[in-house]
């Protein structure tokens, strides 16, 4: 387990240093998306206004209140990721994504994605909203403000994290480690509790 | 009728949901703090420490623990010992819940079922769930409020065993399903079960007993005892803070338990995420009200 401190936009052979296990922290660019940003961009043909290369993308639908002409964060969580990922793998492909941060993971296709040209995923703490919101800087843009609260939002992070690399570049899967670990374990623990 | 002035059940019904959202309580504090110690893996240990860092910051900042507000849940106990109209406190508790949204001001979560419209008030179409009981010797309104996440509900699951199934498939089920959830529900959380009754009463047992203070054991030693052998079975299989491998995948296991049909044998699962939100109040008849988790 290593730790790790980048800056966005992050380049291949960094996030090709990763490893499942590994903590990341980082300062710069943030760009947020969630499910309604992603039917839009890609199954309506929307090309994004703002370019994604190298840059992180966090699966999230932020509550922000609108002064002015400026956004200011009330509380930005981080959202499931697994009903985003069949658009994870065209996201790192087409778009140059380098990570996608959220929780609880994606599956096989987008791990290839990953393997292939080089891109990670990185948990972060899930409910742990409050500290997520100290971490932005700086709401810098929102594109396609129509959609909010599922807008895409560019975001200025300092310190964000701790996030664990889960998806790696190598074929690492943590959270398929960890499931198939538990499921070698099952006969005994159901030896233990009497139920076989 | 009296002249009570219902207002204050508004103020209460808002109050508790706005606490709720902000303030996590003493006891799922401690069983973090205990997580946190306990845990042997670095990687899982650095979660439990940003979970308790989180709480922290939500106090200090009086802002939110978690981005989902959920869904309303009020849980009502009537006092016998005073005339309290129920239909006035189920509509007064509604409007306190909207005013949270609007005035915190937060997302509100609730959507209609068919539309996927949000009304951004956080009620709709038979929201808030209610859950009201009635208990002698008190004049108190006692009200539970419990904000349920989605993350932690997308989990939640019941099944008709037989009784030929015995107790056994009611605690494979609670092991298998928690395995199953991994990652989603935001572990280590309460696995809140219900044994016994049907199958809209054990739904409901297993809603009440991720309500109830983390390690606060059931008053059945039987029942109690199964609490502890499914909280170590859970613990040994490794899936850890937010499944990303450690030893403590749940703070606890509660069961809640009722009588059955001869032929049914029900049980039911509900998970609560680690921050396991919950707010207390009782309202007097005086007008004082006292807060509490």
């Amino acid at each position: 387990m290593a730790n790790y401190f980048l800056k966005t936009p992050f380049s291949e052979e960094e996030v090709r240093q990763l490893k499942v296990g590994d903590i990341v922290h980082f300062d710069g660019t943030l760009f947020g998306i969630r499910d309604l940003t992603q039917i839009y961009m890609v199954d309506q043909n929307h090309e994004p206004p703002v370019s994604l290369e190298g840059m992180p993308c966090i699966h999230t639908s932020p509550s922000l209140k609108k002064v002015g002409d400026r956004w200011e964060p009330i509380c930005v969580g981080t959202t499931t990721s697994v009903r985003m990922d069949r658009y994870s793998p065209l996201l790192i492909e087409k778009y140059g994504v380098r990570a996608i941060i959220g929780k609880a993971g994606l599956y096989e296709d987008s791990l290839k994605a990953m393997e292939k040209f080089g891109a990670v995923y990185l948990a972060i703490v899930g409910g742990a909203a409050a500290l997520e919101t100290r971490q932005i800087e700086e709401v810098e843009a929102v594109y396609w403000e129509h959609l909010h609260p599922e807008a895409l939002y560019q975001f200025r992070v300092k310190d964000f994290g701790p996030l664990t690399v889960a998806m790696d570049t190598h074929g690492n899967h943590l959270y398929f480690d960890v499931k198939a670990r538990a499921k070698q374990r099952l006969p005994e623990i159901y030896k233990k509790l009497g139920v076989v | 009728m009296s002249d009570f002035d219902y207002t204050l059940v508004e103020e209460t019904g808002k109050q508790l949901y706005v606490r709720a959202l902000c303030d996590l309580p003493p006891d799922v504090r401690r069983a973090l703090a205990h997580a946190y110690e306990k845990e042997s893996q670095p990687g899982a240990k650095e979660i439990f420490k940003t979970m308790l860092k989180n709480v922290d910051v939500a106090d200090g900042k009086k802002t939110l623990i978690c981005q989902d507000t959920g869904l309303p849940i009020y849980m009502v106990k009537i006092g016998s010992g005073f005339n309290w109209d129920g239909a006035e406190v189920k509509e007064r508790l509604t409007e306190g819940a909207v005013r949270a949204t609007r005035e915190y001001p937060f997302r509100g979560s609730s959507t209609h079922f068919l539309t996927r419209v949000n009304p951004q008030t956080s009620v709709g179409e038979r929201l808030p769930v209610f859950y009201f009981d009635f208990v002698k010797d008190a004049d108190c309104l006692e009200i539970l409020m419990v904000p349920k996440g989605s993350g932690s509900e997308n989990m939640s699951k019941m099944k008709m065993f037989i009784p030929a199934d015995g107790i056994n498939a009611l605690k494979k089920f609670v092991l298998d399903t928690v395995i199953e959830s991994g990652a989603n529900p935001c572990p280590p959380g309460i696995i809140g079960v219900g044994m016994g009754g049907t199958s809209d009463l054990v739904t409901r047992l297993a809603k009440e007993a991720i309500a109830r203070p983390v390690g606060q054991r059931n008053p059945d030693p039987d029942v109690a005892e199964m609490e502890i052998e499914l909280e170590d079975a859970i613990n040994a299989t490794g899936i850890g803070p937010m499944g990303l491998g450690g030893d403590i995948t749940t703070l606890a296991v509660h069961i809640e338990t009722a009588h059955t049909h001869i032929t049914l044998n029900p049980v039911a699962v509900n998970t609560q995420c680690w921050p396991a939100r919950r707010a207390r109040a009782k309202v007097y008849p005086d007008g004082s009200v006292e807060y509490g988790y």
